[in-house]
């Protein structure tokens, strides 16, 4: 007589008989997928805030462009502190490709709430005479008020950076306060400077009244200068000279925004390190399924026994197992993709930034899941198709 | 006794007379032993013509669930021959042994084993699963046996929610779904009461005089009696047969 045909398990019923395990026991089939999940959302989380900051800086830098760069005097030949000339700012500002330019000059002076402080407790804040087209150069904004002009520069007038404004406990323009011995009025306060917070350190005040009270010389101690996108690296080739013909090597030039990007690249040193507790979440999980997996192929016996009896080769009892590990894991993994997802969302809204989830992060979420899973479910897979029918239906 | 029985289908196939339908299960000397030595089956003759409901009887320890384990393809005979609707098994892998399962025998247990979280008609359904027949056929075969064995009304009702009786009737529907040219009843009644064990003998008679082969194998004397023919087994062999008488 001809051979039988071999049994068959239809593709289809392959995961019809995966789910039956995790239909049947749904409390512990979630809470070891959730165990999966938590890996997964871990380091798609993990992944997708360092893309997200590291976008939000990035738009940032787009905002604030990349083309600014600082004029600040170095040291002499001898070591010691070098100056740059009182013409440097103008002379930068007459270079071709330098679309606006402007300084700022460190004073001694001290800015207190009232005359009643101690004149000690600065709060570390330093008062700069500062050029009124610095505003417009760094692309800073105001949080109110307005920046200092051709009027105020020559009036008792300031404008604060947003830490000197909190620590000065000021929240409006109008108020007065005692400033290197003088009363001004803070006519602006800033927001924060991303290209250089050591303004938000600061009371800008003009060179005029600087100079008038405090005998401020126009020798600034940096200089901003906003150039062309494209020529960039020329103008910081030119700078030195520029700024002090006699004494270039005393002249140091950087650009703000490289510091920037240096914190971008920098984040994905944490993120290598989260995405290694992510990685042992991800390990326990899949632990976690395997235990529940051997649990499982103890608990139907029977189950297998029968199967057998029906006409299920060993292939078959370790296909189903497996697939229910795989199952599990998946379901782990979607889910845990999901809510990295949501969490960087989430995340990234509360910072301001545009979220950003990878697809590679994504794809090696499910990937990564789907590998656990079949790690996790070849043991017990294995064990379920080597128990024998007859034992299988005996154990009841 | 068995070698006349034998002997006589031999020779109703050689004449062509046929006084019995052919055997859907034959056994010629099967023998099995485990390592200790155990004889638990000691040269076994049993021949099953197709149609036939007959009951495999003995105490507990006397071999009957080997033999049936043997019968039923999941377990191998030490030695001797075992051939199931015309296949013998000794010749066949593993895998083809499954599929003889598949599509030729059916089980019904004493402890029904349907699968929880899966209605009545999945249950049944699950017979043909390893047949390959896809998943809207095996649904309407299922339904047609469970109505067979008057079940109709129960189709969507999981096995939680079913009597021991009506448990039992799933678990013969779903030996029969895949039309086996054999099914093995192991104590259909064991775990039933005494209303439920006549409604499912009863339906067992049915099941026969619609042409089923039916072997049950039962430790029930009374029970054995009811049934056209009795296999008594002891020790290992066969005592009595009543058909092959």
């Amino acid at each position: 007589m001809a051979e039988p045909a071999p049994s068959r398990l239809l593709p289809a019923d392959i995961l019809r008989v995966g789910s039956v395990g995790l239909r049947t026991r749904r409390l512990r089939a979630a809470l070891s997928g959730l165990g999966i999940a938590i890996g997964i959302a871990s380091m798609v989380a993990v992944l997708g805030i360092s893309e997200s900051s590291k976008a939000g800086l990035l738009a940032t830098l787009d905002r604030l462009g990349t083309n600014l760069l600082t004029v600040a005097p170095g040291q002499t030949f001898t070591g010691e502190d070098a100056e740059l000339p009182a013409m440097a700012t103008s002379m930068i500002g007459r270079m071709r490709a330098v679309q606006g330019a402007a300084q700022v000059k460190t004073t001694e002076e001290t800015v207190r709430r009232t005359d009643k402080i101690p004149e000690e407790e600065t709060g570390g804040i330093s008062v700069l005479a500062a050029s009124p087209k610095l505003r417009a150069t760094l692309g800073a904004s105001m949080s109110s008020g307005r920046f200092l002009d051709a009027a105020t520069a020559r009036y008792p007038a300031t404008v604060l950076g947003s830490v000197a404004a909190k620590r000065l406990g000021i929240t409006r323009t109008g108020v007065n306060v005692y400033l290197g011995g003088r009363w001004f009025t803070v006519v602006g306060i800033l927001d924060p400077v991303t290209l250089d917070s050591d303004l938000d350190r600061a009371a800008l005040i003009g060179f005029p009244i600087a100079s008038k009270l405090f005998g401020t010389d126009s020798s600034p101690t940096k200089v901003y200068v906003r150039t062309d996108e494209e020529q960039v690296e020329a103008v910081r080739r030119l700078l030195g000279a520029t700024a002090n013909p006699e004494h270039p090597e005393e002249v140091q030039v950087s650009r703000p925004s490289d510091a920037l990007a240096a914190r971008a690249a920098a984040k994905s040193a944490f993120t290598s390190l989260f995405l290694g507790l992510g990685a042992v979440a991800l390990l326990v999980g899949g632990v976690g399924i395997a235990n529940v997996m051997v649990i499982s192929v103890l608990e139907r016996r029977s189950e297998i026994g029968l199967r057998r009896a029906l006409g299920a080769t060993r292939r078959h009892i370790s296909t189903q197992f497996l697939s229910e590990s795989l199952l599990l894991a998946a379901c782990g993994g979607i889910a845990g993709t999901s809510l990295g997802a949501l969490v960087t969302a989430i995340y990234a809204s509360s910072r301001g930034w545009s979220a950003v989830v990878p697809p590679y992060a994504i794809a090696g979420g499910v990937v990564a899941a789907i590998a656990i899973g079949a790690i996790a479910g070849l043991y017990p897979a294995a064990r379920a198709a080597r128990l024998s029918p007859t034992e299988a239906l005996r154990t009841v | 006794m068995i070698e006349r029985a034998e002997t006589s289908v031999h020779q109703a196939h050689a004449t062509g007379q046929l006084p019995r339908a052919p055997a859907v299960l034959e056994l010629c000397d099967v023998r099995k032993s485990y390592p200790g030595p155990v004889e638990v089956l000691r040269g076994v003759d049993l021949s099953v013509p197709r149609g036939e409901l007959l009951a495999i009887v003995g105490p507990s320890g006397s071999g009957k669930s080997t033999l049936l384990h043997i019968m039923g393809t999941l377990e191998r005979p030490s030695s001797g021959e075992v051939r199931v609707a015309g296949h013998d098994t000794a010749a066949l892998s593993d895998r083809r042994l499954a599929s003889v399962r598949a599509r030729t025998i059916g089980f019904v247990f004493q402890q029904f084993f349907l699968l929880d979280g899966m209605s009545a008609v999945e249950n049944v359904a699950h017979g043909l699963l390893y047949a390959g027949v896809p998943a809207p056929r095996r649904h309407a075969q299922a339904a047609e046996v469970l109505e067979r064995v008057g079940l109709a009304h129960r189709l969507e009702h999981q096995p939680a929610k079913l009597s021991g009786g009506e448990r039992q009737r799933v678990a013969i529907a779903r030996a029969l779904v895949a039309r086996p040219a054999i099914v093995f009843a192991d104590e259909p009644t064991g775990n039933l009461d005494s209303q439920s064990s006549e409604q499912i003998m009863a339906l067992l008679h049915d099941l026969h005089a619609e042409g089923h082969t039916i072997v049950v194998i039962t430790h029930d004397r009374d029970m054995a009696e009811g049934l056209p023919r009795q296999v008594e087994i002891r020790d290992g062999a066969i005592v009595h047969d009543s058909g092959g008488a």
